[in-house]
């Protein structure tokens, strides 16, 4: 700016438009600061990203108040159990997966960070799918998810962080509406192996209100293996009605996260043992089936 | 012997090794005389792909081969074809030589990161053992796959040499030219729409230092060598000012092809790729194992190389700092130039 042929007038066109701003229109200036501050940051690169392409500064800033509106005003999250997960520490959140689209991933991550008192990241865990799709992989590794792979759960809960993961996987998130709160099989128990092997306690975690946010009533199959993809949901309102389709159900939602599992006195070598681990599956699942069962009838009417 | 002198890297070890005081003899071997310094090591002109090598060791009579002939890119070797035939035929033409020669005590080989691959299924960080079946991959992560086959095959049947692989993240620097420094120096950079691949980097210097104690100390094994941290791409783009061009892909045959033979930049399957992923390694056993500490973090790398290679580009930082504190000044209703 300094050596600007027009110094004095540049300034002073600056400072009277500086002026009207606070002056006239009221804009918070300390507030727009910080903003532009921020902006100067991420436009000189001035940030961090850790090992796994998470980034703080971002996901505090842009992505989680983006979902803050539809978690607040929209589904209305009821957060149960929050002081069940430790201040500090590894721990794996393992919860029911439903919604047609993982909205309930996104606004598990806002219910741990809004809710906690130490505002914890929690790490979610996505499929290969997530990771092929411009954009949605982009976002996903910059809000903390990982690849659901033993390799990175281990680095991340062997790292202290708190991981979240959806064992159903498609199998839940791509159910039909008539199935809805009926858990679908846990896979091979991959993440118990994890904890296991980490020592990291397992943190039952029941969502309910996701069922209904897109009700999935059919499944164009042909469609969905044109597009290489593990459905094609057909909703009441979706692809009849185009982009508008897209918008979800304002359902009522509430999120208990359950008991510590602990799984540090397990011997050595517990991780490769089936027994033990489909063991812990089931357990984990019982407690999540068992309390969505007590939470839909707290919760009554799903858009009351 | 440093094997593949006439390059950059090649040369500075040569030249390094030479200055050492314990080292009595070093000998550069490649196929065209170098261009720079080497310091006292001797020159000695051999083919790679043929026998000559073999007749060179038996000459030079070298008990430590350092391998560095290994070429990423294939407008280095005058296109595809001469470069597999350089990085593999050269490497087997070389082991051979080695296994042959009674005098080779060590191995050290250049390898690259190259070797993990790229893609949505890939954790976020590679541990040394981690590397996936080479079913689906073309061009240079080929190469790289096969060159280290061959060196596994080459200590099974030499136990007595000691054999360290050293698998290094992307080298970066003031100095060196890779088909990343390049991109990263292009006007405008073409990226895929939609993708931020993470990434680390090695500084040149450090990749000198790590080859040199592999040179001189005992460390056999397979090891990552990465600066520490990550970036990603447009972070990249933005310390280096330089504005970005989304495209669907940098693939096609439009896109690479243009770059390609405008000879702007050099593609090919493996950088699209990594740069539509990204990759990580796992550098714990490089600090346990090998000793080795490098000096600079990926951001530091990336920032010395844009110092010196990527002034005063459309974007660059200097001016949006400017820019962000004129803004800030009228925000505040502070004088803009006293910031």
């Amino acid at each position: 700016m300094a050596d600007s042929p027009l110094p004095g007038l540049l300034d002073r066109v600056a400072s009277a438009a500086g002026r009207v701003l606070r002056d006239r229109l009221g804009v918070d200036g300390e507030q727009l600061d910080r903003l532009v501050a921020f902006a100067g940051r991420r436009l000189t690169g001035e940030f961090e990203v850790d090992p796994f392409g998470f980034d703080p500064e971002l996901t505090e800033s842009v992505l989680l108040p983006a979902l803050r509106p539809l978690y607040r005003h929209w589904f209305r999250v009821e957060v149960r159990g929050i002081e069940h997960i430790p201040d500090t520490g590894a721990a794996l959140v393992a919860a029911n997966h439903s919604g047609t689209l993982p909205v309930d991933s996104l606004m598990t991550q806002l219910a741990v960070h809004d809710t906690h008192p130490k505002a914890r990241h929690l790490r979610a865990l996505g499929a290969t799918l997530v990771f092929q799709l411009p954009v949605v992989a982009d976002l996903a590794r910059k809000s903390g998810t990982t690849l659901a792979c033993t390799e990175d759960v281990e680095a991340l809960l062997g790292g202290g962080e708190l991981v979240g993961v959806w064992p159903e996987g498609f199998k839940g998130v791509g159910k039909p509406f008539s199935q809805r709160y009926k858990l679908q099989r846990f896979g091979r128990g991959g993440f118990v192996s994890a904890a296991l092997r980490t020592k990291a306690p397992i943190i039952p975690c029941s969502i309910v209100g996701a069922e209904e946010i897109y009700p999935m009533i059919g499944n164009a199959e042909s469609l969905a293996r044109l597009l290489g993809l593990p459905y094609f949901p057909l909703t009441p309102t979706f692809p009849w009605l185009g982009p508008l389709g897209l918008v979800p159900l304002p359902s009522k939602w509430i999120i208990e996260f359950g008991e510590p599992i602990r799984t540090d006195d397990y011997p050595p070598g517990a991780a490769d043992d089936p027994m033990v681990v489909f063991e812990l599956t089931d357990q984990v699942r019982d407690t999540i089936q068992a309390t969505l069962t007590e939470l839909l009838e707290l919760r009554g009417p799903a858009f009351g | 012997m440093v094997v593949g002198v006439a390059r950059y890297l090649g040369a500075r070890l040569a030249e390094r090794l030479s200055a050492d005081a314990g080292i009595s003899r070093v000998v550069g071997v490649d196929l065209v005389e170098p261009t720079q310094s080497i310091g006292g090591a001797e020159f000695v002109r051999a083919d790679i792909r043929t026998s000559d090598i073999g007749r060179a060791i038996d000459r030079v009579a070298p008990d430590t081969v350092v391998h560095m002939n290994i070429l990423a890119t294939r407008a280095d070797a005058g296109g595809r074809t001469p470069q597999k035939e350089i990085n593999v035929i050269g490497t087997m033409q070389l082991l051979a030589a080695c296994q042959r020669s009674s005098s080779v005590r060590k191995v050290v080989v250049k390898s690259s990161t190259t070797v993990y691959g790229s893609g949505p299924q890939s954790p976020a960080l590679f541990a040394e053992d981690m590397v996936s079946g080479a079913n689906s991959r073309r061009g240079y992560e080929k190469d790289a796959g096969e060159v280290e086959a061959y060196v596994r095959g080459f200590s099974r049947r030499r136990p007595d040499v000691g054999v360290t692989i050293l698998r290094f993240a992307n080298v970066l620097g003031p100095e060196i030219r890779t088909g990343l420094s390049e991109y990263f120096v292009l006007p405008v950079v073409p990226v895929v729409l939609g993708r931020d691949p993470r990434f680390q980097l090695v500084h040149e210097d450090d990749c000198v230092d790590a080859l040199r104690l592999a040179t001189v100390e005992h460390r056999p094994g397979i090891f990552n060598v990465a600066g520490d941290g990550f970036l990603v791409l447009s972070q990249a783009l933005r310390r280096a000012g330089r504005p970005a061009l989304p495209l669907p892909t940098l693939g096609s045959p439009l896109v690479g092809g243009v770059l390609r033979r405008s000879g702007i930049v050099d593609m090919d399957a493996a950088l699209v790729r990594f740069l539509t992923y990204g990759r990580g390694v796992d550098t714990t056993r490089m600090r346990t194992q090998l000793t080795f500490d490098p000096v600079y973090s990926t951001v530091a790398t990336f920032d010395d190389f844009a110092d010196a290679r990527t002034r005063g580009g459309l974007l660059d930082r200097d001016r949006v700092r400017a820019a962000e504190h004129a803004v800030r000044g009228v925000l505040t209703g502070e004088d803009a130039r006293g910031r």
